[in-house]
């Protein structure tokens, strides 16, 4: 579904990426991991059409990034959940029409939805909280419910930046189970998180494939961990 | 037809597109302040520019329709003189009527002048003779040229000497208006250009989140076109019928001789000053359609 092949990316002259070849298929889970710098967020940024590789092909449903226009990278952003590090929420709207902004702005009909959203409040623990505003929600409630419009649109991929990032364990626990179970649903999932924690308790109930970003090149990891 | 229903769905709007764009309290009464100055303003360009065409309307046709001659001569011959010119007129072809003012009249020309007592029976004053052409007009040279010859007291005037330069005046005074209203238009749209610019650069995050989840360029501009056109739409609304309110209660100028026109509107001309709102708003429309489709493909 996202093919990365020989991508590069450079900042400013400076190579961050090179050479990076990756396939995500359905039903695949991966870990994207190493220190921070590494590259773990450009690389996601590639996956969804928000950088254009330096060199290399990135191809997102079949389609090559470089050949598609703003309007066909909108449209393949509605296949792609993504749930973003800083959580990125409109704060004057209350949380239950931050998730439902995907369909809000492919113009799909909300009130239709309204059941289906009811049931993703409750699978993620915020029927309760449905009516605050973002700055109102704790980190874990955040990120819960940017896993929540993450999937609304009932992406074929999710890709996650440190959704754990700023929770406890506990909640990073509830949050790998809540990827674990869409797993199983069938949608490739990427994680990028230097949680090695997290990755060891996922592997018990997945087979995840665990990608190191090193110097700029993805490794996969041994059985190490 | 198309076009119709996509014009009434936009004014219709999209509750829910136009809540994505968080409402800014200072750009709103900016762009409705300026809407409604620019609109003001307008009307009184406008008003202008039809007062002014009226002017050099009646100017150039109360003149044109009419001459006069001027017959001056040794007392004696004055009746002589005058009894050969009104010969001459009624045979020049484009003379509709042509008349000798009688000595009333002629007092009443002075008064304003000279005052009402004069003793003006001892005044060697010319007589004048007062013509009107037809619709094509007269040959005023060759007038001039036959008058001269058969009755030398006699001169023609026909008034253009010193209509042209008042039409031309009147004329220039139209032109002034109209571009006056360019450039308010040209204004408008600069305005709200600025206007959209920082409300986009304001609104930079939450763009950035609309796009992340999928929201096509053309939904993110709808939400602030719709927003802009509406408040220029409502400062509009409102600067116009202030604008025509104060014309409207403009002190007559009229007892000042129906020479001058007072700056305003007449009869249908009330109606031109309406088609300002719409205008205002299908400029807000284009301007911040433009700024922000420009905006996001440098924003992303």
């Amino acid at each position: 579904m996202i093919e990365l092949e020989n991508v590069a990316q450079s900042y400013g002259g400076e190579r961050l990426l090179s050479d990076i070849s990756l396939q995500l298929a359905p039903g695949s889970f991966h870990f994207l991991t190493g220190p921070s710098g590494a590259g773990k967020t450009t690389l996601l940024k590639l996956c969804y059409g928000e950088l254009r590789p330096s060199a290399g092909q990135v191809r997102l449903f079949g389609a090559d990034v470089s050949q598609m226009s703003r309007d066909d990278i909108a449209q393949a952003r509605r296949r792609i959940g993504v749930v973003h590090q800083e959580c990125q929420f409109l704060d004057h709207l209350p949380i239950h029409e931050n998730i439902a902004l995907p369909l809000t702005v492919s113009n799909r009909d909300t009130t239709a939805e309204a059941e289906n959203l009811k049931e993703l409040l409750i699978w993620v623990g915020l029927r309760s909280r449905a009516g605050a505003l973002p700055p109102e929600l704790s980190g874990g409630e955040r990120q819960r419910a940017a896993l929540a419009r993450a999937i609304i649109m009932a992406p074929e991929v999710i890709l996650a930046d440190e959704p754990t990032g700023n929770v406890d364990w506990e909640m990073s626990q509830r949050l790998l189970q809540l990827l674990i179970e869409l797993n199983r649903m069938g949608k490739a999932i990427v994680i990028a998180t230097h949680d090695l924690n997290l990755i060891r308790a996922a592997k018990s109930q997945v087979s995840a494939r665990v990608l190191r970003l090193k110097d700029g090149q993805v490794h996969a990891a041994g059985a190490d961990l | 037809m198309d076009q119709v229903a996509r014009v009434l769905q936009f004014l219709a709007g999209d509750p829910q597109a136009d809540r994505v764009v968080p409402p800014t309290g200072f750009t709103v009464r900016l762009t409705i302040f300026t809407a409604a100055a620019m609109a003001f303003l307008a009307v009184f360009a406008l008003a202008l520019s039809l007062a002014t065409g009226r002017l050099a309307d009646r100017w150039s046709d109360a003149l044109a329709r009419t001459a006069t001659v001027r017959i001056s001569t040794a007392p004696g011959q004055l009746q002589a003189q005058t009894d050969a010119v009104l010969e001459i007129l009624r045979t020049t072809p484009g003379v509709a009527d042509a008349r000798a003012l009688d000595i009333e009249e002629q007092r009443a020309l002075l008064a304003p002048w000279l005052g009402p007592d004069v003793p003006i029976d001892d005044l060697p004053v010319p007589q004048l003779v007062e013509l009107t052409e037809t619709e094509d007009g007269f040959d005023a040279e060759a007038l001039r040229l036959r008058l001269s010859a058969e009755t030398p007291g006699a001169v023609l005037d026909d008034h253009t000497r010193w209509r042209r330069p008042l039409v031309r005046a009147a004329q220039r005074l139209r032109m002034l208006g109209l571009l006056s209203m360019l450039l308010i238009a040209l204004t408008t749209a600069a305005m709200i250009t600025l206007a959209a610019q920082s409300a986009l650069a304001a609104n930079a995050r939450v763009i950035q989140v609309l796009r992340l989840v999928g929201a096509r360029d053309t939904y993110i501009a709808r939400a602030f076109v719709r927003r802009f056109t509406g408040r220029a739409l409502i400062g509009a609304v409102g600067g116009t019928v202030l604008g025509m309110l104060a014309i409207a209660f403009l002190p007559s100028a009229s007892s000042a001789g129906g020479f001058l026109t007072g700056l305003g509107f007449s009869g249908a001309q009330w109606l031109w000053p309406l088609i300002l709102p719409p205008l205002v708003a299908v400029l807000a429309f284009w301007s911040t359609r433009a700024t922000v489709l420009r905006m996001l493909k440098e924003l992303t």
